[in-house]
């Protein structure tokens, strides 16, 4: 398959998930549209990764070119669960306050 | 090497102390003597002195520039801790816990001034970043610390997947994560290269707080607890700079003539929303971080095209500007009250604080005889060097000395305008640690080159 097609799907997820954040007002899915565009950009990676293990290929039987973003996407999934457990807890910790996880809560400093 | 893995290290014992040690000024003085112990492991490497040696596969690269940007955040966060330790213990249980934060920011920002590699500036990032949205949020229990924590914490995840995607597609256009990869022929290689370098561009803006990705910095800077607005609005932000500066100084060229638009457009809308909106606040805290704003416009000059006074410059101005805001920050911590008013008749009550305080706005403004002159006198330096037109400079010069004017109204309230200042406990000591700072600024207002010196020999 060409590597355009991936391109299309991967841009298609991060934009489903910017358009979350800007537009959704809940804490949890805002949240959750910031890890759909941490993912697309996994699959990019992957992608692309495959792609130039293709080239390498064409070269050499034994090959590792690309190997590199497929390390890239396990740092990017650790990360994201560092995220998580820190953006959980403040969300946590948000709810014990308010009682709300809605973002247009916010607006305490708006002044 | 050494400054990555002696900041982790004792970021973990510092953790482990809020166990073992109870009182919060041994606790103060453990950080201090972790920060001495950082700054000479750190400085060793020149010598050749490894902890551990480590071939790297290219991922980092150290210069003695790294090492030396290196040592100024140090000696910056021990100048912060050194002054702010007794306010730090006051917000929450743990202030141990606080401290093996800094450490760890200060192990993302030693990764920052020495990556070579995508994937480490990536993870520098992340490093600075997770343990900054803790602090913000370190209050539990204020409303205004739990919205900046959360809206720091949406806003810095948000811009870490636009910094993915670009790196993400800088892979796709050379197939190596590398800072320096010479041009492979693909066919679409410049449109992807130059769209991932927008897009890391827009997300080092993100943290930096440059405008127009700054609308999240009055919230978060008024939000969070002074102490750690004082944290976040220096050493964080010098160390996303220095990593800034080392992406862009080797990549820009693949942006060709659309990098002497793109960055001269960020930079004047910086220092337009920077200055123009800190006139108009009547809080001295929200008002800092509008001027830190500003400030961050002027060290983005550094960024137009290396020279040596791009390199000098950055170090200079990110210690200078950082020594003022500490300094300021402090005074700040001390009021009861955030407002200019607060400020009304300091002068009389508590005349050394007013000086310091004077010296402190004098250098954020730029007056002569002050670091902050020669940071700008760098900084506007390096544009012209670089050949970027004279409007450039005279704009910056023009919101320069907009600046003036919101930084006096401080001053006029301090000395000409009669009143009761509303100030909490102060120790006797504290300000003449403030007047280290304030000394510091006015020895490198006359001699800049006793900072920049150590970059050589």
């Amino acid at each position: 398959m060409p590597i355009h097609y991936y391109i299309y799907l991967s841009l298609a997820l991060f934009c489903i998930g910017v358009t979350g954040v800007l537009t959704r007002r809940n804490a949890i899915i805002v949240f959750m549209c910031i890890e759909l565009m941490l993912n697309a950009v996994n699959l990019l990676l992957v992608a692309f990764s495959k792609m130039f293990y293709g080239f390498g290929l064409a070269e050499s039987p034994n090959s590792i070119v690309g190997i590199d973003a497929q390390i890239f996407v396990f740092f990017i999934m650790v990360v994201a669960a560092a995220e998580v457990s820190v953006g959980l807890a403040i969300i946590v910790m948000m709810y014990r306050n308010t009682h709300s996880v809605d973002i247009n809560f916010l607006n305490r400093l708006k002044n | 090497m050494n400054a990555i893995i002696v900041s982790a290290l004792l970021g973990v014992i510092m953790m482990f102390t809020s166990w073992g040690i109870k009182g919060e000024k041994s606790q103060k003085y453990i950080a201090l003597m972790g920060l001495a112990i950082l700054i000479l492991a750190n400085l060793s490497q020149l010598n050749g002195w490894y902890v551990i040696e480590y071939d790297t596969k290219g991922m980092l690269a150290f210069s003695r520039y790294g090492i030396y940007a290196n040592t100024i955040l140090f000696t910056l966060t021990f100048l912060y801790v050194w002054i702010n330790g007794d306010e730090i213990s006051k917000i929450g249980n743990h202030a141990a816990d606080f401290y093996a934060l800094f450490f760890f920011i200060l192990c993302g920002a030693s990764v920052l001034t020495s990556f070579d590699n995508l994937l480490m500036l990536f993870i520098g990032i992340e490093m600075l970043s997770i343990p900054l949205y803790i602090l913000t949020s370190s209050d539990k229990t204020s409303l205004t610390s739990n919205e900046a924590g959360l809206k720091y914490f949406l806003m810095g995840a948000f811009s870490t997947g636009i910094l993915l995607l670009g790196i993400t597609f800088i892979y796709g256009a050379t197939g190596s994560f590398h800072l320096t990869v010479p041009e492979t022929g693909f066919k679409y290689e410049m449109f992807m290269r130059s769209g991932g370098l927008i897009l890391i561009f827009v997300a080092m803006n993100f943290k930096v707080s440059a405008a127009p990705f700054h609308f999240w910095t009055p919230d978060v800077y008024d939000g969070a607890p002074t102490v750690f607005t004082s944290f976040m609005a220096t050493i964080a932000k010098a160390a996303g700079f220095f990593a800034f500066m080392s992406v862009f100084q080797v990549q820009y060229q693949a942006l060709g003539y659309s990098w002497t638009l793109l960055l001269p457009f960020v930079i004047i809308s910086t220092l337009l929303i920077g200055n123009v909106t800190a006139v108009f606040q009547r809080s001295v805290k929200r008002m800092l971080a509008y001027s830190s704003i500003a400030q961050a416009g002027f060290m983005l000059f550094a960024l137009y095209k290396p020279s040596t006074f791009a390199n000098e410059g950055i170090l200079l101005y990110a210690f200078v500007y950082s020594v003022a805001s500490i300094g300021m920050f402090g005074v700040l911590i001390k009021m009861k009250e955030n407002s200019i008013e607060g400020f009304n008749g300091l002068a009389k009550a508590h005349p050394l604080l007013a000086f310091v305080t004077t010296i402190f706005l004098f250098s954020l403004a730029g007056i002569p005889l002050t670091g902050g002159f020669f940071a700008k006198y760098y900084m506007i330096n390096a544009i012209l060097v670089a050949g970027a037109g004279l409007w450039l400079v005279i704009v910056a010069l023009v919101f320069a000395a907009i600046s003036v004017y919101y930084y006096f109204k401080i001053i006029q309230a301090m000395y000409f305008v009669p009143g009761e200042p509303a100030l909490g406990e102060i120790q006797n000591t504290y300000p003449y640690k403030l007047l280290v700072l304030a000394v510091l600024l006015l020895i490198l207002g006359v001699f800049p080159n006793l900072l920049l010196n150590y970059l050589y020999f």
